[in-house]
């Protein structure tokens, strides 16, 4: 049996639409050969397939996807970061990530509390969710002198 | 004659004292399960030097508590409006506000809680069941592992959850009768001696419940172990029917062996206990010791020390505004290095490069509460931890108040590394919204029974931003850091500070060591 295959096949049939999620509806089919659980709470949507795909990555696609499942956590939706007894930093406005190699930098490798991505993200994750922060939350810096991230750069970080 | 080894140590113990029959078994080997060697004594007067503690969770409660005892006057500031830090415990009425900005209220039945962090307390950590001893907390065992809970895997056994009893009694049966086989058939015969193989064969056959023939078969002796297809009762047609084991190649196929060996690393090994009604009584009762010590809501900004004293500030962590200075002669700092490198201090080599690269793994955890208790009604699961490859990893039904009338909160979900970052990205409700979906798979009374939920990514709680740190570099790093450096004031603890990351052990040990140290330097 394929290990990956574990959670990817739930969503795999739920997405097929051959989950039911509501109460009172009748159970999944389950195709013969292909193991399911009849149960639901409740039908995940097309964006929440992506959730929890492997225990060792981080299945999503595209910086924005990427940020909300991972960064937002911290960075907060935002980017505003917070503030308890220490902080998150704000990715809004913040002239730090002008350059791609410092933010390509803090993924891969972490700082401080901040920890390393470089083994849960590949290379193209971390160069689009780089260029994600670079140009949301009020930066504009793909489109300025250092242009954008690409995943070549993020695999010279990694070395 | 030779003398038993509990004869000798009985016989030293009488003759020369606890003291000497102590030092005696650790040279035999015995005792050796923890640097804790009893209450720490700090002989020497300080007189009445000042000391400021920084944190008052459980490594700094235990160095202001004997601190205290020894002499010293004593500051304690904490960031929150309680004290105990990670040994925490969430219950009906409590809320909790992480960062974000998201409130939870929780809404436990009188009596049910959930333990956010640190939820278990094994029978080798000797300083915090020593603390529990002297303050009165009163422990109650914690089923770690249970025969009769579930391991799960997706792929496996269509979905449908195994009980631990089965896969465990079967994978030891199996690998018995394999080796049995082998060592029969003459492949041991280079490591084995022949002597030594008849021994094997005989232990192999108990070990296994093997067959006179070395087979693992169904049977009323292997059924003893994996249990019945009908079990044996009392009266008319009371005869147990055994039931049949799971062939090998299913088995291996199915990975739920992976499991297996969890409950038998020494951290998690019987006996293993946890503090009656929540792990947080532990924190009231160093609280009830020091909490006259503690100046609450001090968020700590800067922290300072030069060859005369320490001088740190704080300002209220609700309305930052006005800061507060604070001096003192000595320091225990038992502030996260998450927090400790964002404040301004002035530490420097080594020290300052652990606590600026040190990161704070993510860990998650929800408790469910249900409005009854269907795990042990129907299920008969009485405590102990169900495995899963889903994204909660396992569940953990309640080790007290069995067949209570009423509601029961169980550990719906404890997860580390990237499923913990997703949830940790998530709102409340939507974490709950998964853990409960998840979990229907292997209980599927939770869609009916599902009352309430609370949730805690560590990333997200304000005082500690991480569950636990994470050396970059521990073997060039750890003992520089740990060790009061020459003409330094500031001694540094907590469960970063150990080599039991994440464990209430580590944080006191780690504090206990510090104020030994201080203590040195207070009284040369």
């Amino acid at each position: 049996m394929n290990p990956i295959k574990t959670t990817i096949l739930p969503f795999a049939l739920l997405a097929a639409g051959m989950a039911t999620a509501q109460e009172n509806l009748p159970p999944v089919e389950v195709p013969e050969g292909e193991p399911v659980s009849e149960f639901r709470t409740f039908d995940p949507t097309e964006e929440e397939f992506e959730n929890f795909r492997g225990a060792g990555n981080i299945p999503h696609e595209g910086g924005e996807a990427v940020y909300n499942a991972v960064c937002s956590g911290c960075h907060m939706p935002d980017g505003q970061g917070a503030v308890g007894a220490g902080e998150y930093p704000a990715l809004a406005d913040n002239e730090l990530l002008a350059a791609p190699g410092y933010p390509i930098y803090m993924v891969v490798h972490g700082q401080a509390a901040m920890p390393p991505f470089g083994s849960l993200l590949d290379d193209q994750q971390i160069a689009d969710v780089v260029n994600y922060v670079r140009s949301h939350f009020g930066n504009d810096f793909v489109e300025g002198e250092f242009g954008e991230a690409a995943p070549e750069d993020v695999a010279a970080t990694r070395e | 004659m030779t003398m038993t080894r509990r004869e000798l140590l009985t016989t030293i113990g009488v003759t020369a004292g606890t003291g000497a029959m102590y030092t005696a078994m650790a040279s035999l080997g015995f005792a050796q399960e923890s640097s804790y060697t009893g209450p720490v004594e700090l002989t020497g007067d300080p007189g009445g030097a000042r000391v400021l503690v920084l944190g008052a969770g459980l490594a700094g409660m235990t160095a202001a508590m004997e601190l205290r005892a020894a002499g010293y006057e004593v500051q304690v500031l904490e960031y929150r409006e309680k004290a105990g830090g990670r040994c925490w415990t969430l219950r009906g009425g409590d809320t909790y506000t992480e960062l974000g900005g998201a409130t939870q209220e929780v809404d436990f039945e009188e009596g049910n809680y959930f333990n956010p962090g640190p939820w278990r307390i094994p029978y080798n950590h000797h300083a915090i069941l020593d603390y529990c001893r002297r303050l009165g907390v009163e422990l109650q065992p914690f089923i770690q592992e249970n025969h009769n809970a579930y391991l799960h895997r997706s792929d496996a056994f269509d979905g449908k959850p195994q009980r631990y009893r089965e896969v465990a009694s079967d994978f030891r049966g199996h690998v018995a009768e394999l080796l049995a086989k082998a060592t029969n058939g003459g492949a041991l015969d280079e490591e084995v001696t022949e002597e030594d193989r008849a021994l094997l064969l005989e232990a192999l056959r108990d070990y296994g419940s093997l067959t006179e023939e070395y087979e693992y078969v169904m049977s009323e002796e292997t059924s003893d172990f994996r249990g019945f297809e009908r079990w044996p009762g009392g009266g008319r047609n009371a005869e147990g029917v055994p039931s049949q084991p799971m062939d090998l190649e299913t088995l291996l196929d199915s990975r739920l062996w992976r499991w297996l060996p969890d409950a038998e690393t020494v951290h998690h090994q019987q006996a293993i206990f946890q503090p009656v009604g929540g792990m947080d009584r532990i924190a009231q009762a160093f609280e009830r010791e020091v909490g006259d010590l503690i100046t609450y809501n001090a968020k700590v900004v800067t922290l300072h020390q030069d060859e005369n004293g320490v001088t740190a500030s704080y300002v209220d962590a609700q309305e930052p505004g006005e800061v507060t200075e604070v001096t003192a002669d000595w320091c225990v700092c038992t502030i996260p290095f998450s927090i400790l490198g964002q404040i301004q201090h002035n530490f420097s080599g080594t020290k300052a490069q652990a606590i600026s690269t040190m990161y704070y793994a993510g860990g998650f955890k929800a408790g469910l509460e249900f409005k009854r208790r269907f795990w042990e009604e129907d299920e008969h699961i009485y405590g102990g931890i169900t495995y899963t490859d889903l994204p909660i990893s396992l569940i953990s039904y309640p080790s007290n108040d069995y067949l209570s009338q009423g509601g029961g909160v169980l550990l719906g979900a404890y997860n580390w590394g990237a499923n913990a970052y997703q949830f940790n990205a998530m709102q409340p409700e939507e974490r709950t919204k998964w853990v409960v979906e998840y979990g229907s798979r292997i209980h599927p009374q939770y869609t009916e029974e599902f009352k309430t939920g609370v949730s805690v990514p560590w990333h997200k709680v304000p005082w500690v931003l991480g569950c636990y740190g994470i050396w970059e570099d521990r073997e060039r790093d750890y003992e520089e850091t740990a060790r009061m450096g020459e003409g330094e004031r500031i001694a540094l603890a907590g469960e970063h500070l150990s080599y039991l990351p994440g464990w209430q052990e580590g944080a006191i040990l780690s504090a206990l060591d510090a104020i030994q140290q201080l203590h040195e330097r207070a009284t040369q």
